[in-house]
């Protein structure tokens, strides 16, 4: 080959090398910012009055008399929006005062036509169709009524979603409806669900999709006492939620209340936790213990074989198999605990990570010189001395690796869990608790509030905040890894 | 230079600097009866008898694949590692078959030390390597293990450079270095036999020079046989000379005799270069 070529050909592979870890990290940037961005979320946000509020009251956080002064104010700001409504209220009472009337007056006038009998059939006919456009007239201001309350009631409704219940109304059950929105990003969302009524209109063509129109909720109130109430709120919102950029590193070691609408996720970070290092304390020893057997005791045969080929079929077998191979062998065969539990959660994941960490380390002990076997057996080292003092000493920069990926990997199983292990809420446990009971867990319930939440919108932020918080956990154990991996190699390389 | 030179330190090697070897204990230390060694169907050391000294220092030469190391390692039963490497015939320390049934290897290991061909130390500190040996075998106690540790690395004349770094990784020393301490925990278990398997083969001249001195300084307390590739090394440092070929034992006898005066033809051409 020509000198030139072959440079060509080494230029080209280079560019090659670099293009790809530049797609790499891009790929990866593309990737991680939204996540990291939208995780942060959970972390920083601008918080408004009701979530300073919120904090004072159910976590004792915060400054009392600031935070007092602060609702003095937002309340102020609110009281039109009150009044208003409570104009409109009467505006409608009365609406309805004069409407029954004017419905007594047309009945007795009705009644008043049919005792005269004598009239001439034309007048009479005349006098039946007053009375008809009468009564229709009547139905229309009934039926304007009528949708005036309803869209009341629909604007009351989300009123109070903004704001929270109106003052010196009985206080609601849960948290949620205790409260108005706690972050200005939702505030602004309820706003425009104030101000704009969203509907779904067809297009004259009924194969396209159709399409989202907005209309002013003020269109509704045309004319009416309530007409003005909309630009007010549009103009005061800050003024009534006070928003100011709030800091909730709690968010980590909180646990969650009202079905993750308020708190933070330390129970389901402690429960990965639990899973995972459960997971390590069932997998590590077996694993190990079975890669020392497969490449130091075993002679090459059929059982080997045999052996070999169950772990690699275990390692192909998708996840959730092993989840129902859980739900049914740990506990409803062996019993391990009376349903799901950190126990049977963790075995599962055990199962799941035993190919990897075999591998692994049957890898690592492998790439052991032979000559440190010689050397410890030609000093009267038995076989298992030499295995325990030299040749594992020398492996574990692989093995901690292996590990540590795989705990990675069973940080961030999902479907294992599901059956043995996750729910949705619960409280941090103690370890002695996990036994026996089930824990919330990272992936579990980024599942379950992206897709069975109740309310899957409201709560965005949290759901981010966990795959955040995950995708850092999985980072830093890799991380881990790769420093421990290289202060130990150096150790051993001098 | 002519090929004779090169290859041959000369007709008469009277081996110029070397120590007058201690008055010759005549006990037999191993001795090989009819011994052999297979490699499945491979017969790599056939029916080999001689007898080797003790406290003398005994050089196996020979082309390289006749069997050299084999038998070497059969002394210790390093072969057992092997899998389909069985041995025949007898092959007796101290009047004992090393491949009886009785016989503890463990045991036979810490009184048959081994010294390879590239050194091999732990990626432990300098002093857990010394003390690898005397751990397995019981010796506690830092005072204790000190001790052992420091008497074997004069042994193997490597106190004055590591006595300072003896925490320190044993990969960071130098390959005649490396080489040295793994005399010394080769020695630290108070072997009677040294097995080396041309111990110098992976290091420069000077270091190759070092570990001859030392082996010279080990001869008298030790039997040791030294495997090598090189024939003046064989001449400096041996007392007796076995020449292997292809399995066979072709010649054994002082090594001074062996050089000068050897009786077999082929071991007379290997000598002198005209193959191996
Ligand atoms: N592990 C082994 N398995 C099979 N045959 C081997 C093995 N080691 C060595 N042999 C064979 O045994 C013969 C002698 O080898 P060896 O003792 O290593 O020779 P030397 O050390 O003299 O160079 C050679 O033919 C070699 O191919
Ligand atoms: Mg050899």
């Amino acid at each position: 080959m020509r000198l030139g070529t072959r440079k060509l050909i080494d230029r080209g592979m280079t560019a090659l090398g670099i293009g790809s870890i530049v797609l790499l990290a891009a790929a990866l940037l593309v990737f991680l910012a939204p996540i990291v961005v939208r995780g942060l979320g959970a972390f920083v946000f601008r918080g408004t009055i009701e979530y300073r509020q919120l904090t004072l009251e159910k976590f004792g956080r915060g400054d009392v008399d600031a935070v007092e002064a602060e609702q003095a104010e937002a309340v102020e700001a609110r009281r039109p929006v009150y009044e208003m409504l409570s104009a409109y209220k009467k505006e409608l009472a009365d609406g309805h005062e004069s409407l029954d009337e004017a419905k007594k007056q047309f009945r007795a006038d009705r009644k008043e036509m049919r005792r005269h009998e004598g009239l001439a059939d034309q007048q009479r006919a005349d006098a039946q169709a007053e009375l008809d456009r009468r009564e229709a007239e009547l139905d229309r201001r009934g039926e304007q009524l009528a949708k005036h309350e309803a869209s009341l009631v629909e604007l009351e409704e989300l009123i109070r979603e903004l704001l929270g219940p109106e003052p010196g109304q009985s206080v609601p059950v849960l948290w949620r409806d205790q409260y108005g929105q706690t972050r200005w990003d939702r505030a602004q969302v309820k706003l425009d669900q104030i101000l704009n009524v969203e509907t779904w209109v067809d297009q004259d063509d009924p194969d396209q999709p159709r399409v989202r129109v907005l209309v002013p909720r003020a269109d509704a109130f045309e004319g009416t006492t309530l007409a003005p109430l909309f630009p007010y709120i549009e103009n005061n919102a800050e003024a009534m939620l006070l928003p100011r950029l709030t800091f909730y590193w709690r968010f980590l070691t909180d646990t969650s209340f009202d079905a993750h609408f308020f708190g933070g996720i330390w129970p389901e970070i402690l429960g990965t936790i639990y899973l995972t290092l459960g997971a390590m304390l069932f997998a590590v020893p077996m694993g190990v213990v079975a890669a020392i057997y497969l490449v130091e005791y075993a002679r090459e045969g059929f059982l080997v074989r045999v052996l070999r080929t169950f772990i690699n079929t275990l390692a192909g077998v998708p996840s959730i198999v092993f989840g129902l191979f859980g739900l049914a062998f740990f506990i409803s065969t062996m019993h391990v605990s009376p349903s799901k539990s950190v126990l049977a959660g963790s075995m599962t994941l055990a199962m799941l990570i035993l190919p990897m960490v075999i591998r692994a380390s049957e890898e690592a002990i492998r790439a052991v010189p032979a000559t440190y076997k010689e050397a410890a057996l030609s000093l009267g080292a038995s076989k298992w001395w030499a295995v325990l003092t030299v040749i594992l000493p020398a492996a574990l920069p692989g093995v901690l690796t292996g590990i540590v990926i795989s705990m990675g990997r069973a940080a961030g199983e999902t479907a294992p869990i599901i059956f043995t292990a996750a729910v949705s809420v619960g409280k941090p446990l103690w370890p002695w608790e996990a036994l026996s009971q089930p824990t919330p867990a990272l992936p579990w319930n980024i599942y379950n509030l992206a897709t069975e939440h109740e309310a899957v919108d409201e709560i965005r932020h949290v759901q981010y905040g966990m795959v955040l918080t995950l995708v850092l956990l999985v980072l830093l154990l890799n991380a881990a890894a790769i420093v421990m991996r290289a202060r130990i190699s150096k150790k051993l390389r001098a | 230079m002519t090929e004779n030179t090169l290859h041959i330190p000369a007709r008469k090697t009277t081996l110029p600097d070397r120590k007058p070897a201690p008055a010759a204990p005549s006990r037999v230390h191993v001795r090989a009866e009819e011994f052999s060694v297979f490699y499945g169907q491979n017969e790599a050391v056939r029916k080999v008898s001689f007898e080797i000294p003790a406290g003398q220092v005994t050089a196996i030469i020979g082309p390289s694949g006749c069997g050299k190391s084999t038998f070497l390692r059969a002394i210790n039963r390093m072969n057992d590692l092997i899998p389909g490497c069985r041995a025949a015939g007898k092959l007796l320390l101290d009047e004992n078959d090393v491949f009886g049934p009785r016989i503890d290897v463990t045991a036979l290991r810490r009184r048959v030390g081994m010294v390879f061909q590239k050194p091999n130390p732990f990626p432990k500190s300098v002093f857990d390597n010394v003390a690898y040996g005397p751990r397995i075998h019981g010796v506690r106690g830092r005072t204790r293990l000190m001790d052992v540790v420091q008497r074997s690395l004069r042994k193997a004349a490597l106190w004055d450079e590591v006595k300072d770094r003896l925490p320190q990784n044993a990969l960071g020393l130098s390959g005649g270095q490396q080489q040295r301490l793994c005399i010394a925990r080769a020695i630290a278990v108070d072997p009677e036999i040294l097995l080396m398997d041309e111990p110098t083969s992976a290091l420069d001249p000077q270091a190759t020079s070092r570990i001859e001195d030392l082996i010279g300084e080990l001869r008298g307390n030790y039997t040791v046989i030294a495997v090598t590739h090189n024939m003046q090394q064989a001449a400096r440092i041996s007392d007796f000379t076995a020449f292997f070929y292809e399995g066979d034992l072709i010649d054994f006898g002082p090594t001074t005799q062996l050089f000068t005066n050897p009786r077999e033809k082929r071991t007379e051409d290997y000598i002198t270069g005209r193959f191996g």
